[in-house]
């Protein structure tokens, strides 16, 4: 079983790699809902089966396999753009730097003091890992849908870590996770629109011009 | 000894009386050219002979300088790098001779005086046994140098490229001089022998010293990142100049790194860290630049940039090893000084074929050369073996080197535990990406230099060089095949260095004696191999081939030899795809946009991303904050005897105080 | 050590233009055309061997080189790597290092070859293939590393030895991504869709084929046999990696080997039959993706 969840893990690393190379905001989106619904199967992998464990993995499922998802691509669809040109630092040094942020990742959790037995598993690497792919794309990119995309990325990495803690985590910490999650999505939602009929365009540099 | 001593006076008899010789260029040419080689000969001959018997001999003469005794030693470790200074000093004044002989108007005298004055200083340098000596011989081969970069003054560049290197080379020396004093106070002396003293310097004290050091001798050999005279002070030099100051005198400066580090005591991790970061920077840095540059020369001194890297890289694994990886570090040691020997073969074979193609085709500008092979077959041969050579291809003997480079952190990779040997594997494949480019590099200078048609009309008239120049380059090009068809011939002196420096490595030294078999062999084979395909591949037969028709246009039925591709347009690729912006040449005009395109002017120029980001800024904030400093340059000669006075009375005053 | 060479030579010599062979058919078959015999890529090479030669006026001997050097490195090479389980006739400690420069030695003397012509067309070529080259050779190096930290062996032959099959066990994960990767530089190296394409009409998009367009009859031949040694060679290496077994008897293990092949030459032919053409510019991205990913393999191994 631990291994299946390491595999998957090693997916979730190599969809960073993906999201971060790829231009065109459709993969991007189809990515970051593979790479959701793959997490949503880990915690099923990771615990015995339980209601508590089946509800997590469903709910998780649904939001960011399905909802979330949709309601981008609706959103792409709304503003019209398919891709991200010229972002702030070009696709290779971002793919560059994601691997050696993930290199850091995995040497940073190397010198953890973790329990035994959670030092072969790639939970932690993973979650850093996927943390920092996250930042990335919320410093390099322009576009306030890739914006959103990262902060998907980002939330994907704090949801590895709760993986850890599923056990005991309450329920209500959980859901409030899903729940921020939701709240982000649709906020953006809401700003991409904003932003797009103010300044007939998608780029978040021009949220700079309400400074005054 | 003795007759070393005696190839230093003939050295400077020659020297002397060149100059002396004034206005008939030809007898000057004759005495300097020759004095140079015999005293070269004789130099080399004793540095074969001491390497060959492996024994240290000594010589100290006192003198009436306090600290200062004329002390000299002759260890195996000093052989080894006298091998480089006087092979390169014969060739180069062999081919001095002919290089020198077109220039009208110039008298070669006193360019015969600070040759061989450097040749016999880097000799004296690299035989001191004394710190004060070394110095002094450090000093005169840094000065005469100078002289040698600027023997074509009257162009500016000539002049700021001998200004920036005299700057870089006595910044450089001032932190030896306080690095030496410092030494001198802990060990009580500026003897050698007195030097063991120093195997027990406090921690603090001996890093100090090891920053001292490195950035002393760094600057001369062209450490990253106080590289930036080279690419100034190789193309402005004469090319045997060149290959003298790339080939040996680089060297020098890597023989004090590793003299004075078997004083210090043994090393903290950092060290060695330190070395291999800024070697591998130097490398990388290094080759990105030469892939841009259009002139040769230039091209060449960045790769020669590259190529420190790569040996500090291998010296830093060897000083992070010592004492705790004895194999590893033997590893490291012997491709060290192997690379340093491969070095001066190769790059003094680029660098004299680089002068003879400005001699026979008038430019080092690539874009103004071209279809050289066809007029300047010897030289193209020549430069074909040194491109085989730099890039580390077989069946030349730059492989050898770099094998033994890559083979001893690869081993570091398999022997460390766990992520730790994460920084050993990563440099293998970063050394990778250095190969590649000097593929790039090299397949350019030799594919736009000597393949397709003449790009320049005074390349279209280009003449072969004549013996003088080509014997040298052929003995070069005739030891480069031979140190990779036949490695022992290099690994002998090289084993026996190691041997003297690591004494617990020894039964993995006399393993590794086995590897020139293998990698000689399959050179041999490959070689073998190549000339029967090419018999069999009809390579003349008449009946097949069909001549004289022009190269295939895609189509096109005009072709002219301008539109072959540029040596800008080679290396464009790489540049556009891998490179970060800074790097980057700068590119002004040269698109036209207009329906009839007039006169366009295309501009493409590649700076050294350190020389103008960091040291001219550096330098000018300095001047900036010194403006008031200026009130004390009064130009009055009276006011400077003043302060001359008032120093000695502070000096006496504080005398007079400690007292 | 003598009936190793003779199964080496014979799979090299005999099975690499077949290689070429079925990635056409492949690649006809998903066309819904009927395709060139299996065995053309053979008759090819006897015409040109049989050809006279035209050669410009600009040229020298290096042009005459790059054929000769073009051949004969990749055939001492693969005399270094294992086909499957029969084992490599010659290799040493540390013969990687060596391999990878012979290689480095033909794309060099390739290079200046074209450069030699004086075609602005061959040129840009040459530029193109020494540039892809600087991306890939760290990925192979990425790749062998993984290996050799695996294995602990320096020599090809130790790499895909029997220590690799135990490996699988314990790093199947990086294996994996070290396989991708090797795959990808078999595409690269071999001028493979979706990176370079041969066939098409304009010379301005190629990048390997349209360095060797000057040569023609024995020269072009070398070349074309050089490039199927070249595929076989990396395809062995792929092969390796992914199958680490041995039957047992030689013969057997050479048709284990040769089927190995003509599967990565089926799935060559249908990579380059459903994948499009990338743009000239997002090779390099790829490229260092390629690398990226074998890093991470290294990382990976390593933790």
């Amino acid at each position: 079983m631990g291994n299946l969840a390491n595999l998957l893990l090693l997916l979730v690393i190599l969809l960073n790699f993906f999201i971060l190379g790829s231009s065109r905001l459709g993969a991007c989106i189809q990515t970051a809902a593979l790479q959701g619904a793959l997490l949503a199967c880990v915690p099923l992998l990771m615990n015995p089966i339980s209601g508590h464990t089946l509800f997590l993995a469903g709910s998780a499922l649904a939001l960011k396999g399905v909802v979330m998802p949709w309601l981008l691509f609706r959103a792409i669809r709304q503003v019209r753009i398919r891709r991200e040109i010229d972002p702030m630092i070009g696709y290779v040094p971002t793919l560059i730097l994601g691997t050696v942020a993930t290199a850091g990742a995995f040497i940073f959790s190397d010198h953890l003091p973790l329990v035994a037995a959670h030092r072969g598993s790639l939970v932690i690497p993973c979650g850093l890992a996927t943390l920092g792919a996250g930042f990335l794309m919320m410093i390099t990119r322009r576009k306030a849908l890739t914006q959103a995309l990262g902060y998907l990325i980002f939330e994907n990495g704090i949801f590895i870590f709760g993986l850890l803690l599923t056990e005991a985590m309450p329920l209500m910490v959980e859901a409030g996770v899903l729940l921020d999650l939701l709240v982000a999505v649709f906020v953006m939602g809401i700003v991409v629109n904003q932003i797009n009929r103010e300044f007939s365009s998608l780029n978040v540099e021009n949220l700079s011009l309400l400074r005054e | 000894m003795q007759l070393l001593i005696v190839s230093w006076l003939l050295l400077l008899t020659g020297g002397i009386l060149a100059p002396a010789l004034g206005r008939r260029p030809l007898a000057a040419t004759l005495v300097g050219s020759g004095s140079a080689a015999l005293g070269s000969l004789a130099g080399l001959a004793i540095a074969v002979g001491a390497l060959a018997n492996g024994q240290t001999t000594g010589l100290a003469l006192a003198t009436t300088i306090p600290g200062l005794t004329l002390s000299l030693r002759l260890d195996p470790l000093a052989a080894f790098f006298l091998l480089p200074v006087h092979l390169l000093g014969l060739l180069g004044a062999i081919y001095g001779g002919g290089y020198l002989r077109g220039r009208e108007g110039r008298l070669p005298g006193l360019h015969w005086l600070f040759y061989n004055l450097l040749v016999a200083s880097m000799s004296v340098v690299i035989t001191a046994a004394n710190a004060l000596l070394f110095l002094f011989a450090w000093e005169g081969m840094s000065l005469a140098s100078f002289f040698l970069v600027i023997t074509e003054h009257q162009e500016p560049a000539n002049a700021r490229a001998g200004l920036i290197y005299l700057l870089a080379t006595h910044l450089g020396a001032a932190l030896l001089l306080g690095g030496f004093l410092t030494i001198g106070a802990f060990a009580g002396g500026f003897d050698f022998s007195a030097f063991a003293a120093l195997s027990h310097l406090p921690g603090p004290t001996a890093s100090l010293l090891f920053i001292l050091l490195l950035l002393g001798f760094g600057s001369k050999a062209g450490l990253f990142p106080f590289h930036v005279w080279l690419p100034e002070a190789h193309p402005a030099a004469p090319s045997h100049v060149s290959a003298l100051m790339s080939g040996a005198m680089v060297k020098t400066a890597l023989y004090g790194l590793v003299r004075f580090l078997l004083f210090l005591p043994s090393a903290p991790g950092w060290w060695g860290g330190t070395l291999m970061a800024l070697g591998l920077a130097g490398a990388l840095f290094g080759i990105a630049m030469s892939a841009f540059q259009s002139d040769v020369k230039r091209g060449l001194a960045y790769s020669t940039v590259e190529n420190v890297g790569l040996i500090l890289l291998a010296l830093g694994l060897w000083l992070f090893c010592r004492g705790r990886y004895p194999q590893l570090a033997a590893l490291a040691l012997i491709g060290a000084l192997t690379h340093i020997l491969n070095h001066a073969l190769f790059k003094g074979l680029l660098f004299l074929g680089a002068g003879s193609l400005l001699h026979g085709a008038g430019s080092r500008n690539l874009n103004r050369l071209g279809g050289l092979m066809r007029r300047m077959p010897a030289t193209g041969l020549c430069l074909v073996i040194g491109a085989l050579a730099v890039t580390a291809l077989p069946p030349a003997n730059g492989l050898l080197g770099e094998w033994f480079i890559y083979r001893g952190f690869l081993e570091a990779g398999v022997r460390l535990k766990g992520l730790a040997a994460f920084f050993p594997l990563v440099i293998v494949g970063l050394l990778a990406l250095v190969g590649g480019l000097a593929l790039l590099v090299f397949s350019r200078l030799i594919g736009i230099a000597l393949g397709g048609e003449p790009r320049g009309s005074r390349a279209d008239l280009a003449h072969e060089s004549g013996a003088l120049m080509l014997v040298p380059m052929f003995v070069l090009a005739g030891l480069c095949l031979a140190g990779g068809l036949a490695p022992s011939l290099l690994l002998g002196p090289v084993l026996r260095v190691a041997k003297a420096i690591e004494p617990p490595a020894a039964p993995l030294l006399a393993q590794a004696g086995l590897l020139p078999l293998w990698l000689g062999g399959l050179a041999q084979g490959l070689a073998l191999l190549l000339v029967l395909t090419a018999l069999l591949g009809r390579w003349r037969k008449p009946r097949a081939v069909t001549p004289a028709v022009p190269t295939w246009g895609c189509g096109y039925l005009f072709p002219t030899r301008r539109m072959a591709y540029s040596a800008e347009g080679f290396s464009e690729l790489a540049g556009v795809s891998f490179f970060c912006d800074c790097l980057r040449p700068r590119i002004e005009g040269g698109r036209s946009m207009r329906l009839f395109p007039g006169r366009e002017v295309f501009r493409h120029q590649a700076p050294d991303l350190v020389l103008e980001a960091g040291f001219l800024p550096l330098f000018a904030w300095v001047a900036a904050r010194c403006t008031r400093l200026r009130r004390l340059q009064s130009g009055l000669v009276h006011i400077y005897v003043f302060y001359i006075f008032s120093v000695i009375v502070a000096l006496l005053g504080w005398v007079a105080i400690r007292l | 050590m003598l009936i190793r060479l003779f199964w080496h030579l014979a799979l090299l010599l005999g099975l690499s233009p077949l290689l070429l062979g079925v990635i056409a058919k492949t690649k006809a078959g998903f066309a819904g055309r009927k395709g060139p015999p299996l065995l053309q890529p053979y008759y090819d090479l006897a015409r040109l061997f049989r050809k006279d030669m035209v050669i410009s006026r600009t040229t020298t001997w290096l042009f005459r080189a790059g054929p000769v050097v073009g051949i004969t490195a990749p055939l001492v090479a693969c005399l270094f790597v294992p086909f499957g389980a029969i084992g490599a006739p010659l290799g040493f400690d540390g013969d990687l290092i060596f391999v990878i420069y012979l290689l480095g030695l033909s794309r060099f003397c390739t290079a200046v070859a074209a450069l030699d012509t004086g075609s602005a067309f061959e040129g840009m070529g040459a530029a193109r293939e020494v540039t892809f080259a600087c991306l890939v050779e760290p990925t192979v190096f990425f790749v062998l590393i993984v290996l050799v930290r695996l294995t602990g062996s320096f020599s090809l032959g130790g790499l895909f030895g029997p220590a690799l099959a135990t490996g699988w066990h314990t790093a199947a994960p990086s294996l994996m991504l070290a396989i991708f990767c090797m795959l990808v530089v078999t595409l690269v190296e071999n001028c493979r869709i979706p990176f370079d394409d041969p066939t098409t009409h304009l010379e301005l998009t190629m990048i390997h084929e349209v360095m060797v367009l000057d040569h023609s009859g024995p020269d072009f031949g070398m070349i074309l046999y050089g490039a199927a040694m070249k595929l076989l060679l990396l395809g062995a290496m792929t092969v390796g990696l992914a199958l680490p077994v041995s039957l047992g008897s030689a013969p057997l293990d050479a048709a284990v080997f040769a089927l190995a092949m003509l599967i990565l030459a089926v799935l060559i032919g249908v990579v380059e039959s459903v994948i499009a053409r990338l743009p000239l510019l997002k090779v390099p991205q790829l490229l260092i993706g390629t690398s990226l990913l074998s890093f991470f393999a290294l990382i990976l191994l390593l933790r």
